[in-house]
C-alpha cells in the first residue's frame, strides 16, 4: 500500500533530504530512459539538475511526480518510502510540478485554472479566492483572479503554473525548463521569487541545460548523461567548463580527415533574416545571416528551442519572415529572392527538406511508401506529368530509392508507418536527393535511427556534397556535427553567436558555447 | 518522437501580451443596456413607420413561445460544448422529445409528457456520449447519425402507437397542454399602458405584457435554466470541473477530474434539454401536438443560438430571443412588420456607426454606413417583403454576425476534439 | 496489412448489428423479422423496385460523391442538402426558360447546375478561409435559407407556375432532358450512367490528379502536407466549391428524367442522405456505390412492409443504426490495427535499438 496519504508537512530543516530517488530505472520498449539514477535533494535547497535534450530529465521528473511509474528503484520523501501512482499522489507527498507546456487552460480565469481539482480545498468561493491573492502576492502575480487567462503574458501565466502547485500545499516544487520560454528580464523576475520562496523555506527542483543559469540560480547541480546521472557538484565552485564536460561526456569523436570539397559558388544567403513570435516583440530568429556554398555542409549547432527549428521552416517558407532575404542560386547561377515564394515553388527551386519530425512533416503514415515518394515533388518529373500524377513513373522511382538506399521493405506497396524509423528516414533521405537538389537542409537527419541508418545517411550526405550539393545541417548530435560539417555555426536565443571550425573545435568547447557559457570564436 | 517543434509553436503562441485590461460591466447590467437599447430601437422604428404589431403583446407572446424550443437546445447546446463535445445531434434528441411529451402527456398528463420528453432526449444524449466519448468518433459524424436515428425511432414510435388512437401515424391524439397563469393586475396595468400609445413606455409595456401574461410552467422553467445553467457551470466546482474538460482535458485529467465522467454527465444533461426543447412544442398551447417533423431544424438553430451567444447562457438567451422575435414577427405582422425591423435594424446599425466613429474605427464604421444603406434602399423601395424570405431573416442575421465577428467568438478550447484517457504531453 | 479487415468488416458488421437491433425492435413491436426482411428482400424483385432502387441510388451516390470530396481533407460539408436544392431551382428555372436543341439544352441545365452548386459552396468556403467561419455552422444556416430562396423563386410572382395545389417551375423541353431507358415497368434514369461516369472522375481525380494527391494529404496529414508544399486554403477553397459542383447534380437525374420541374413538393433530405452514404462507404466511389444501393433499397423496399402491417419506419431506424455503428466500428478496427502495429514496432525496436542508451531517441552529446 502506498502512504502517499499522508498531508503535506512543512520542510524538514535545511539539509535534510526530503526526496531521495535511489536506483532508478525506467525502460520504454527500445530505449532505456533513465537506468540506475540516483538523487538526494536537501530541504530549502535549489537542487539544478542538468542534461541535455534526451538525457532522461524529463522522464525522471515525470517518475518523481507520479506521472510514470520507475521499473526498479525507490522514491523517498521526507524520509517516508512511498510509491507514486499518479499526480495526485505526489501532490499529498508536497510535491508539484510546473510543466514545460502549461497545463492550463486559456479559456478560464487564473482563479479557476488555480482552484480545478483542488476545490475541496478551499471551495471556488471567498475563501479560496483570500487564499489565492495571498499566493499571489508571494509570487508576483499581479493578475486579478477574475481575468481570463488568455490574457496573461507567459511569465504570468508561469506565476499562475507555480501558485497552482502552491495552493495544494506543495512545498517541494519541480521546475521544468522553467527559462525555455522567457526573456531575460523574465528570467530574472522568476529567479527573484525563487530565491524568496527558497528563504521561506520551500524546495525547489530546476530542470535546465542552461549552464549560466544554473550557475547563477541553484545550490547544488546533478548532471545526467544518457539516462543516469553522472555526478553532483556546487555550482560555485565548479567552472562551466567543466560542468559542460559533465554534460557532454568526454569521448571525442574521430574527426574525419578529407578533403574539403567547399567552393566559393553560393547557393543559399540568408541576410538578416527576422522572425518574430506571433504577437510579440520577441524575436525567434534574429538577424540570421550566413551563407552556404557548393559543396559545403554548413552545421548549425545549438540546444534546441533556440530558434533552428523556425530557421529551417523559415527557409523552406512554412513561416513568414518579418525581415531580411533569403536567397537560393540554382546551378546556372541564377539568384532567386525566396522571400515571397510558398513551400512547393521553393521546393521546385531546387531544394530537398528532411524535417526533424519525420512522421509529422515528411510523411503520409497511413499511404503506401510510392505515394509518400510523390509528396512534395507533386509538380515534377517523374512522380507526376502536368496536373496527372504518373504512378507508374512513382512506383518505379520509389523501387530505385528503395534498392539504391537500402530501405529495408516488403514491398514499395506497404505504409509508412509500417517502416521502422531508420528505413523511413532512408526513403526520405533517398526522396529528398531525388529531385535535382542544388541545396539540402538536413534536420537532425539520424534521429531515432539505428546505427546501419545512421552510417548509411551520413555517407549520402558526404556523397552528396563531394556532388557538389549544398547542405545545411541542423543537429543535437555533437560527434555528426563536427563529423560532417566545413563549418559550424552556433545559434543561442534565435541568434548566430559563434562560429567553429569542425577540425579542431571539441565537443566541450561546443557544447559551452551552445549554452552561452562563452561567446565569440569558439576556435 | 520530438517535442521541439510543439515548443516553439506553442512559446510562439503563449507570447501573447497582456492586453490592458478594460473596466468591464457586469453581465446582468449589460443583458439589461442590450433589452433596453432592443427595445428603444423597435419603438423607434414602430412609431416612424406606424407599424404596432412591432412591440404588441400578441408578437411577444408569440415570439416567447416560438424562442422557448430554441432556448432549450441552445442550452444543450452549452452543456454539451462546455464539456467540449459538438452537440449536432439536437436535433434528433429534440425529436425524441417531441414524441416522449406527446406519449408521457397522452397517458400521464402535462407533466409525465415533460419527465417523458427529457428521458428521451437524455437516452439521444447517452447515445451520442457513447459513439463520442468512449468510442472518439467523430462529433459531427456521431450527431448526424443522431438525427437520422432520432427522426426513424420516433417515426416508427409514432406509427406504432400513435397511429391506432390518432389514425394518422404523422400526429398524436391531442394531448393536454400545460395551464397558463397571468399576472393579472400588472397585466391590465400593462395593457393599458400599451393603449395609451406613448413612445417606448407603450413599447415597453406592449413587450413586457406579452411575456408575463399567459406563462406557462414551462415556459418559467424554460427561462429560470437560464440563470441555473449559469450558476451550475459557473458558480460550482462540478461546473468548473465539466467546464475544465473543454477547455484542457489533459490539464484537468492531470489534476484529477474525471474527464470521461464529466462529458457523460453533460451529454446527458445536453439531451435532456433538447428533449425538454421538443416537450415545449408539444405541450404549450398554441403549439402543435406531436406531428412529424415539426422540430424543422429547430436544434440546429438551438445551436446557431448557442454560437451566436458565444457560449455563454446570456448571449444564448439574447440569440434565441432573436429568432423567436423574427419568427413571431412574421406570424403575427407580416412581411410589413418585418420591413418595419428592417428600419429598425437602420437605426440600429446608424447606432452603431457613431458608436465606432467615437472609437475611430473607421472600416468598421464605413461598413456600416453601407449596410445601412442597403437595408434603407430595401425598405424605401419595397411596400411589403416577400414573406417566403422573412422566416430566414435570423439564419441571414446569424451568418454576418459569423462573418463579422467570428474572431471573437471564444468557443471552448478543446471543443470537438477527440480525447482518449491518458494520451495527453 | 489488414486492409481487408479495415475496409470490409466494418460496414458488414454495422449492418449484421443493425439487422439483429432492428429484428429485436420488430419482435418488441409484435411482428416477425424473419417476415419483414423476407417481405422486404423479395419486393426489390417485384414490379419497378429494382428500376427504382437503382435510380434512388443514382441520387444518394452523386449526393455521397458531394459529401465525400470535403471529407478527403476532414472539410464537413453538411451543405450538399442546400446546394443541391438551390443548383437544382436554378437549374429548372433557366432550363424552363430556355429553348435549346438537344443535347446542347441538357448540358447548359447540367453546367448551370454545377455552377450553382459551386457557388452556393463558395459562400460557406470563403467565410471559413477569410473569417474562420465554421464550414459546420454556416452551411447548416444556408441549408434553412435555401427552403425560403426555392419559396420565393418558385413563387407565381417570380418564375413560378400554378398547377393545382403545386406551384413549381416552367416544365423544361423534352429537347432538355435525359431519356432512360425503359427495363420491366419502370424506367432506369439515364442519369445512372452519368453519375457512373462522376464516379470515375472523383476516383481519377483523387487517385491519379496532383490535385486528388493534394487533397489525400492534407486530410491525412495537415503538417506533413504543409511542408510538402500544398496550400491548406486554397485547397479547402477548391475542395469546398468542387464538392458543391458535385452537390449540383443530384437533384438532376429526377429532374431531367422524371420530374421535369422544380416544385415545393420535391423531395429534400438527400444531402443528409449523401453524408450517410459517404460514411459508409469510406469515401470510395465503389463503397459509396454500394453504400447508396443498400440505403436505396431499404427505402424502396420497405413500402411493402405495410403488407404485413409492419411500420416502414423501421427501415429509417436500421439506416440510423447502420450509420452509427459502422463509424462506431471503423474507429474499432482502427484502434486495434493501430494497437497492433505498435506492438510490432515495439518488437522490432526492441530488436535493434541501441541498448541502454536514450541516444536513439535524442542523439548524442
Amino acid at each position: 500500500m502506498s502512504d502517499a496519504e499522508t498531508p503535506a508537512e512543512p520542510a524538514p530543516d535545511r539539509g535534510a533530504p526530503v526526496v531521495q530517488l535511489t536506483g532508478i530505472t525506467k525502460r520504454f520498449p527500445g530505449v532505456v530512459a533513465n537506468s540506475d539514477v540516483n538523487l538526494t535533494v536537501r530541504g530549502g535547497e535549489v537542487h539544478a539538475i542538468c542534461g541535455e535534450n534526451g538525457a532522461g530529465k524529463s522522464t525522471l521528473m515525470k517518475i518523481l511526480y507520479g506521472m510514470q511509474q520507475p521499473d526498479e528503484g525507490t522514491i523517498a520523501v521526507n524520509g517516508r518510502q512511498l510509491r507514486l501512482r499518479n499526480p495526485q499522489d505526489a501532490i499529498k507527498a508536497g510535491i508539484g510540478m510546473v510543466h514545460q507546456h502549461f497545463m492550463l487552460a486559456d479559456n478560464l480565469t487564473v482563479g479557476e485554472n488555480v482552484f480545478l481539482g483542488a476545490e475541496n480545498l478551499h471551495g471556488i468561493g471567498r475563501v479560496a479566492k483570500a487564499r489565492l491573492a495571498k499566493l499571489a502576492a508571494q509570487t508576483g502575480l499581479h493578475a486579478d483572479p477574475s481575468t481570463l487567462l488568455e490574457e496573461l503574458g507567459v511569465a504570468d501565466r508561469q506565476r499562475v503554473e507555480i501558485v497552482k502547485v502552491l495552493y495544494r500545499g506543495a512545498r517541494i516544487i519541480i521546475l521544468d525548463e522553467p527559462t525555455a520560454v522567457l526573456v531575460p528580464q523574465e528570467v530574472d523576475a522568476l529567479f527573484e521569487t525563487v530565491r524568496g520562496m527558497q528563504a521561506e523555506g520551500f524546495t525547489f527542483i530546476f530542470i535546465s541545460h542552461k549552464l549560466d543559469e544554473v550557475r547563477s540560480i541553484a545550490d547544488t547541480v546533478t548532471v545526467i548523461r544518457r539516462g543516469t546521472t553522472v555526478g553532483t557538484a556546487d555550482p560555485k565552485t565548479i567552472t562551466t567548463r567543466q560542468l559542460a564536460e559533465m554534460m557532454v561526456g568526454s569521448e571525442l569523436p574521430s574527426p574525419e580527415t578529407r578533403e574539403s570539397t567547399v567552393t566559393d559558388r553560393d547557393v543559399l544567403r540568408l541576410s538578416e533574416v527576422r522572425l518574430a513570435a506571433e504577437g510579440s516583440e520577441r524575436n525567434l530568429l534574429d538577424r540570421v545571416t550566413f551563407t552556404v556554398h557548393a559543396g559545403e555542409v554548413l552545421g548549425i549547432a545549438g540546444v534546441e528551442g533556440n530558434g533552428q527549428t523556425e530557421l529551417v521552416e523559415t527557409i523552406m517558407g512554412m513561416r513568414k519572415t518579418s525581415g531580411g532575404a533569403v536567397v537560393l542560386v540554382d546551378n546556372e547561377g541564377k539568384a532567386r529572392e525566396l522571400t515571397k515564394l510558398g513551400t512547393l515553388a521553393r521546393r521546385e527551386a531546387g531544394i530537398g527538406y528532411i524535417a526533424e519530425d519525420r512522421t509529422r512533416h515528411s510523411l503520409l503514415l497511413t499511404q503506401p511508401l510510392w505515394v509518400n515518394r510523390i509528396l512534395g515533388y507533386q509538380t515534377r518529373k517523374p512522380v507526376a506529368n502536368g496536373q496527372l500524377l504518373d504512378i507508374a513513373g512513382a512506383r518505379e522511382d520509389t523501387r530505385r530509392i528503395v534498392e539504391q538506399y537500402d530501405v529495408r521493405t516488403p514491398g514499395i506497396d506497404v505504409p509508412a508507418a509500417a517502416l521502422s524509423g531508420g528505413n523511413q528516414q532512408k526513403l526520405i533521405v533517398g526522396r529528398e536527393l531525388s529531385g535535382d537538389p542544388v541545396l539540402l537542409i538536413a534536420s537532425h537527419p539520424t534521429r531515432g535511427v539505428d546505427v546501419g541508418a545512421q552510417a548509411m545517411i551520413w555517407e549520402q550526405i558526404r556523397q552528396a556534397r563531394a556532388a557538389g550539393l549544398a547542405v545545411l545541417l541542423i543537429s543535437a548530435d555533437l560527434d555528426e556535427l563536427i563529423g560532417l560539417s566545413d563549418t559550424i555555426q552556433v545559434m543561442l536565443r534565435g541568434r548566430l553567436v559563434s562560429e567553429a571550425d569542425p577540425a579542431t573545435v571539441t565537443p566541450q568547447e561546443l557544447g559551452s558555447a551552445m549554452t552561452g557559457a562563452e561567446e565569440g570564436e569558439v576556435a | 518522437m520530438t517535442t521541439t517543434l510543439d515548443r516553439a509553436e506553442s512559446a510562439g503562441g503563449m507570447t501573447v501580451p497582456p492586453k490592458a485590461s478594460k473596466r468591464r460591466i457586469p453581465g446582468w447590467a449589460r443583458g439589461v443596456l442590450m433589452a433596453v437599447l432592443a427595445i428603444a430601437v423597435l419603438s423607434i422604428a414602430s412609431y416612424s413607420t406606424g407599424v404596432n404589431t412591432l412591440t404588441s403583446t400578441n408578437t411577444a407572446q408569440t415570439a416567447l413561445r416560438l424562442a422557448l424550443p430554441i432556448l432549450l437546445c441552445a442550452l444543450g447546446g452549452l452543456w454539451a460544448e462546455r464539456a467540449g463535445v459538438v452537440n449536432i445531434g439536437l436535433e434528433g434528441m429534440m425529436i425524441l422529445g417531441t414524441w416522449g411529451a406527446a406519449w408521457g402527456a397522452y397517458h400521464g398528463g402535462v407533466w409525465a409528457g415533460l419527465l417523458a420528453a427529457v428521458v428521451f432526449g437524455a437516452l439521444g444524449g447517452l447515445l451520442h456520449a457513447v459513439a463520442t466519448v468512449t468510442f472518439t468518433v467523430n462529433h459531427i459524424v456521431s450527431g448526424v447519425a443522431i438525427n437520422l436515428l432520432g427522426l426513424g425511432v420516433t417515426k416508427y414510435l409514432a406509427n406504432l402507437i400513435f397511429a391506432p388512437i390518432s389514425g394518422n401515424p404523422r400526429q398524436s391524439p391531442p394531448v393536454p397542454k400545460f395551464d397558463t397563469y397571468s399576472a393579472t393586475g400588472l397585466s391590465d396595468w400593462l395593457g393599458d399602458l400599451e393603449k395609451g400609445q406613448r413612445v417606448f413606455i407603450s413599447d415597453a409595456a406592449g413587450i413586457l405584457r406579452g411575456l408575463i401574461t399567459e406563462v406557462a410552467p414551462l415556459t418559467v422553467i424554460a427561462i429560470l435554466l437560464v440563470p441555473i445553467s449559469y450558476l451550475v457551470l459557473w458558480r460550482t466546482r462540478f461546473g468548473l470541473r465539466l467546464r475544465s474538460c473543454g477547455e484542457n482535458p489533459v490539464a484537468a485529467e492531470s489534476l484529477g477530474v474525471n474527464v470521461y465522467l464529466h462529458k457523460y454527465i453533460a451529454l446527458l444533461i445536453s439531451g435532456g434539454l433538447a428533449g425538454m426543447g421538443g416537450a415545449s412544442l408539444v405541450l404549450l398551447a398554441g403549439g402543435a401536438d406531436y406531428l412529424e417533423n415539426q422540430t424543422n431544424g429547430r436544434g440546429y438553430i438551438g445551436l446557431a443560438a448557442m454560437i451566436f451567444g458565444n457560449w455563454r447562457p446570456g448571449g444564448l438567451l439574447g440569440g434565441a430571443a432573436l429568432f423567436g422575435y423574427a419568427d413571431g414577427l412574421q406570424l403575427s405582422g407580416g412581411g410589413k412588420a418585418v420591413l418595419a425591423l428592417l428600419y429598425g435594424a437602420v437605426i440600429l446599425l446608424a447606432v452603431i456607426v457613431v458608436i465606432q466613429l467615437f472609437r475611430r474605427q473607421w472600416l468598421a464604421a464605413g461598413l456600416g454606413v453601407v449596410g445601412a444603406g442597403i437595408l434603407y434602399t430595401i425598405y424605401w423601395t419595397n411596400d411589403t417583403l416577400s414573406s417566403d424570405l422573412i422566416p430566414y431573416t435570423a439564419h441571414f442575421v446569424t451568418l454576418i454576425v459569423l462573418a463579422v465577428a467570428s474572431q471573437r467568438l471564444r468557443p471552448p478550447k478543446a471543443d470537438g476534439v477527440a480525447y482518449r484517457k491518458g494520451e495527453g504531453d | 496489412m489488414s486492409s481487408w479487415r479495415t475496409k470490409l468488416l466494418p460496414p458488414l458488421l454495422a449492418i449484421v448489428f443493425a439487422v439483429v437491433l432492428t429484428a429485436i425492435a420488430l419482435v418488441i413491436s409484435g411482428a416477425n423479422p424473419l417476415d419483414a426482411y423476407g417481405t422486404m428482400i423479395s419486393q426489390l424483385f417485384k414490379g419497378s423496385t429494382a428500376v427504382d432502387t437503382v435510380n434512388l441510388a443514382t441520387v444518394y451516390y452523386l449526393s455521397g460523391l458531394a459529401v465525400a470530396i470535403g471529407f478527403q481533407m476532414n472539410l464537413f460539408n453538411i451543405g450538399v442538402e442546400g446546394q443541391y436544392r438551390f443548383a437544382a431551382v436554378i437549374a429548372a428555372i433557366i432550363g424552363g426558360a430556355l429553348h435549346l436543341p438537344p443535347v446542347i439544352h441538357t448540358l447548359v441545365i447540367l453546367l448551370v447546375a454545377v455552377l450553382a452548386g459551386a457557388l452556393y459552396a463558395a459562400v460557406p468556403a470563403v467565410l471559413k478561409v477569410t473569417r474562420g467561419v465554421s464550414e459546420v455552422i454556416s452551411t447548416i444556416m444556408l441549408n434553412a435559407i435555401v427552403a425560403g430562396i426555392i419559396a420565393y423563386l418558385i413563387n407565381a410572382d417570380q418564375f413560378g407556375v400554378q398547377t393545382g395545389n403545386n406551384i413549381h417551375t416552367e416544365v423544361i423541353d423534352p429537347s432538355g432532358r435525359v431519356p432512360g431507358i425503359t427495363i420491366g415497368s419502370g424506367q432506369l434514369f439515364g442519369f445512372v450512367f452519368i453519375a457512373i461516369i462522376v464516379g470515375g472522375a472523383y476516383w481519377f481525380m483523387l487517385n491519379r490528379t496532383r490535385f486528388g494527391f493534394e487533397l489525400k494529404a492534407s486530410g491525412e496529414s495537415t503538417t506533413a502536407a504543409a511542408a510538402g508544399g500544398v496550400n491548406a486554403k486554397k485547397m479547402t477553397l477548391i475542395a469546398m466549391v468542387l464538392s458543391g459542383a458535385v452537390a449540383g447534380l443530384v437533384a438532376m437525374p429526377e429532374l431531367l428524367g422524371r420530374d421535369y420541374s422544380y416544385g415545393i413538393t420535391s423531395t429534400q433530405m438527400y444531402g443528409f442522405t449523401g453524408i450517410a452514404v459517404a460514411l459508409l462507404g469510406r469515401n470510395h466511389p465503389g463503397g459509396i456505390a454500394l453504400g447508396a444501393l443498400l440505403w436505396a433499397f431499404l427505402d424502396t423496399s420497405a413500402v411493402s412492409l405495410e403488407q404485413i402491417h409492419v411500420s416502414k419506419e423501421i427501415a429509417t431506424i436500421m439506416q440510423g443504426i447502420i450509420v452509427l455503428s459502422v463509424v462506431v466500428a471503423y474507429q474499432i478496427v482502427k484502434r486495434a490495427d493501430l494497437a497492433a502495429e505498435q506492438r510490432r514496432v515495439g518488437r522490432a525496436l526492441a530488436g535493434n535499438g541501441r541498448k541502454g542508451s536514450s541516444v536513439s531517441e535524442g542523439g548524442a552529446v
